[in-house]
């Protein structure tokens, strides 16, 4: 009879959260971009629990008659934003021991509860590779996060078990930022050799490893450093190549064909002199939008073409916020700027989204609102490329982690007094 | 190296000799024909015509003679001549100005040889003068030029207690002369917790303004002995004491870059003791002192809308130029100092993301011409369209402020100095 209490109490204690976190939910009324289809007029979205069950038109959708229904007449939903490159979380990286940390992990320095990821959700971004910065050639382990609610960063990434998944990609970067003083390589063509004695030696470790078909005798003395880079040559961890100058750029293609590994370019400023190469060599391109060019000689070339003309050559094309380098808060206007200099609207809009989760392995979780992936979404005011337009919520997996019209949320979209810590300090020339 | 040289001059003077051809030809047909026409007119037809002075016009026209506004009005209004060159756009405005950067002497590729805008031998350095530094050519004057601004309030930038003065120029030309519109406007001054970072002293708040306040008072007297009746009375001239007595006297304005509203308070103290000109600028935490900017009665240089949360700059936020507008306040958008990555901002882009925040899209288009040729004290020449104003426009294909609008044309002093691929 006790024991019967108890589980009853307990029922009754965990019930409510377990019927909040399945429940059915249907948003109606809003225009819905779903990204992988036509944008829908009158759109209804159902979602259940952490995943859309369904999105289309009103009248062609079934919705459950438990549903809670969310008037959103007017609005415009579109899938939860996917930044490609990011520092938002406080984290590091390698440190000034060496030019190449294939070892060292994000995950192990970033802060959840860093308001950088609130004001991330008040720009609508939901999914973020977070990076260590580019003054190293290789500067560490990135990390893949859904912008959940979380004590500790397990919570925040896609996988279960960080220490056996891999959860993550690895930064590396060519050109003046990783150059310096010893240890770190003082021109070009040191910077190229010294990451490809590394890989070298990564083969050389990877066929060991193989050759040991899992007899602990056989194996070569474990460095963990080494073990990233298997996964790297295995092509289950994605390179992400800060590069701005088009012989940067091709330096990176070129390392990645004779490795084998799988490249994403970063920044990618002179991509415009570049770009059938870029689309020849089928690496995708996360870029950039900067309000005017320069503050390195690097960057002096940038143009907001790199979107269009990437697009023109057939290439893959994400956008980028490399917070605080741009404003998450604003990382629509990035897509908007694309149009702007000629990119389409469907391209500018998938460069917000699925095409940022491909350079992850992430496309058939987020990206485009469809049955079965997560419910990332956002609602928004109006035309999501229109300066005058908000974001007035942002939903990860059901959950709705910002509205504008709570003034304690709205307060990560305006900024204001104490509401950002400073913690937001450039990565790119303070890291080294 | 000379071969070239002569070869550059003979190419010249073929051209010369061609365009020598054609100009007897015009010259003739003019004496024919048209014997009045010997200035340039042109006439600019707008579906709507902010002119700043008065109500947006719709279908709007403004004829230009030479390099000075001609007429402004409604198509209704005015018949546009035969014989003037017309440029059409949905959106036209004044040429912007930007209230405050530091484009010609912060260079666009931040290494220290193209880094003019703070020297750090010193914290204290009003007698530097701008036009000494500024390089009418670099890139990034023509970058902002091509987003519209067309004149541009530059100079010395933050981070010293005085860090040199500012000027006025025109930003199509190509020497400083030739773009000059005031050669020193302002003396740049910051507060804060920047100047610390760049000098071994001030190292705190208090010492910097106690420094600065010894300095104004040598230079009150400095001031009064440069104005004593007996030659022999008058100071050694100090280039320094100079600068600063034209601060007192209201020779130049005293543009004080302050953040936090504990330096934005120490800022309008200085001005009260010394009642000096002052133009309050950055003022991140203006928000908070609404009232007392108010009462001081300065206008307010804001910092751009979309400046990195942290430092000085930490409590920024989006909706302050909405506030300052609401409460009354002149204020004017400013590009700034970025010392990385971009390496200016473009106001036209700051002014629309306050918009996006609370301000209205009239006062954000006054933030950007008016209001800061008010402030700044050229507003006799450029920032509205009026007769006898500086023919200064810039033609949009929709809303100024809108992400996805092109500029497809500029306008500066008559002539048209971009025109949209």
């Amino acid at each position: 009879m006790k024991r019967i209490i108890r589980l009853s109490l307990l029922l009754i204690f965990f019930l409510p959260i377990i019927t909040v976190a399945q429940q059915s939910k249907v948003f109606t009324g809003a225009k819905i971009i779903p990204i992988s289809g036509e944008p829908i007029d009158n759109g209804v979205l159902v979602t259940k629990g952490d995943k859309i069950v369904a999105v289309g038109s009103e009248g062609e959708v079934d919705v459950p008659s438990n549903a809670r229904e969310f008037d959103v007449s007017g609005k415009v939903i579109m899938p939860g934003l996917v930044d490609s490159h990011s520092h938002i979380g406080d984290g590091d990286g390698g440190d000034r021991s060496s030019a190449l940390h294939p070892d060292a992990r994000i995950i192990d320095s970033i802060d959840p509860h860093s308001e950088t990821f609130k004001k991330a959700l008040a720009g609508g971004v939901t999914t973020v590779n977070v990076m260590p910065g580019s003054g190293h050639l290789m500067s560490g382990q990135t990390a893949y996060l859904k912008l959940r609610n979380a004590d500790k960063i397990e919570e925040m990434l896609f996988v279960d078990d960080p220490g056996n998944e891999i959860s993550g990609g690895l930064k590396m970067a060519n050109g003046t930022n990783s150059i310096g003083n010893p240890p770190f390589p003082g021109t070009r063509a040191k910077s190229a050799a010294m990451v490809r004695e590394l890989f070298i030696k990564a083969q050389d470790y990877k066929e060991k490893v193989e050759e040991a078909d899992g007899d602990p005798e056989e194996m070569p003395k474990r460095d963990i450093g080494m073990d990233a880079l298997v996964e790297v040559l295995n092509g289950e961890r994605i390179v992400h190549f800060h590069t701005h100058r088009h012989y940067d750029i091709l330096t990176a293609i070129r390392l990645a064909e004779e490795f084998n590994f799988r490249l994403v370019l970063h920044h990618v400023s002179e991509a415009w002199k570049v770009a059938d190469e870029i689309a020849k060599a089928d690496v995708l391109s996360s870029i950039i939008v900067l309000d005017a060019p320069g503050g390195k000689p690097e960057a002096s070339e940038i143009k907001y073409e790199n979107g269009a003309v990437l697009e023109e050559a057939g290439a893959t094309v994400g956008y980028h916020t490399d917070a605080s380098i741009t404003d998450t808060r604003l990382f629509l206007r990035s897509g908007a700027f694309g149009v702007r200099a000629g990119m389409s609207r469907e391209a500018a809009l998938k460069a917000l989204t699925i095409e940022n989760a491909k350079m992850m392995d992430l496309q058939d979780q987020v990206g485009t609102l469809e049955a079965g992936k997560d419910a990332d979404f956002v609602v928004l005011s109006g035309d999501p490329l229109s300066v005058y337009t908000k974001v007035e919520q942002t939903w990860v997996e059901g959950i709705k982690r910002f509205d504008y019209s709570n003034p304690r949320d709205r307060k990560y979209s305006t900024g204001g007094y104490d509401v950002f810590r400073g913690s937001a300090q450039n990565h790119h020339h303070g890291d080294k | 190296m000379l071969n070239l040289i002569q070869h550059i001059q003979e190419f010249k003077l073929l051209k010369i000799s061609a365009m020598k051809k054609r100009i007897t030809l015009f010259v003739f047909a003019l004496l024919v024909g048209l014997s009045t026409v010997t200035q340039a007119q042109m006439a600019v037809q707008a579906d709507t015509l902010y002119t700043m002075e008065g109500d947006k016009i719709v279908n709007g026209i403004v004829l230009i003679t030479n390099d000075k506004i001609e007429a402004v009005g409604s198509a209704s209004e005015i018949d546009i001549p035969s014989d003037y060159e017309t440029h059409q756009a949905s959106v036209v405005t004044p040429g912007l100005v930007d209230a405050h950067s530091v484009v010609g002497l912060a260079g666009i590729n931040n290494r220290d040889d193209d880094q003019n805008q703070l020297e750090t031998s010193d914290p204290i350095q009003p007698e530097l003068r701008a036009i000494d530094a500024y390089n009418a050519r670099e890139q990034l004057v023509k970058f902002v030029l091509d987003k519209g601004v067309t004149t541009t309030h530059t100079g010395h930038g933050p981070g010293a207690l005085a860090s040199g003065q500012t000027m006025i120029a025109k930003t199509p030309y190509n020497t400083v002369e030739d773009a000059l519109v005031d050669s020193a406007t302002t003396v740049a001054f910051t507060l804060g917790s920047t100047v610390g970072r760049n000098f071994e002293s001030p190292g705190t708040s208090a010492k910097g303004i106690s420094m600065l306040r010894q300095k104004f008072i040598d230079a009150q007297e400095y001031l009064e002995k440069r104005q004593a009746d007996d030659p022999e009375k008058r100071p050694a001239k100090d280039l320094k004491m100079e600068a600063l007595a034209d601060v007192l006297s209201g020779e130049l304005t005293a543009l004080i870059t302050a953040q936090r509203s504990n330096d934005i308070m120490s800022a309008l103290r200085l001005q009260e003791e010394f009642g000096f000109d002052m133009i309050l600028d950055g003022a991140a935490e203006a928000y908070l002192l609404i009232d007392e900017i108010k009462k001081a009665g300065v206008p307010v240089i804001i910092h751009p809308t979309m400046v990195r949360t942290y430092g000085d700059t930490q409590n920024a936020s989006f909706t302050t130029a909405g506030k300052l507008a609401e409460a009354g306040i002149p204020f004017a958008f400013q590009s700034g100092f970025e010392s990385y990555v971009p390496k200016t901002r473009i106001i036209l882009y700051e002014a629309a993301i306050a918009t996006g925040y609370g301000l209205n899209r009239e006062k954000a288009l006054h933030a950007l011409t008016k209001a800061p040729a008010e402030i700044l004290g050229i507003s006799n020449r450029v920032g509205s369209l009026a007769e006898g104003k500086d023919a200064d426009l810039v033609l949009f294909d929709g809303d100024p402020l809108e992400y996805t609008t092109h500029i497809s044309s500029v306008i500066v002093d008559g002539k048209v100095v971009k025109e949209k691929k």
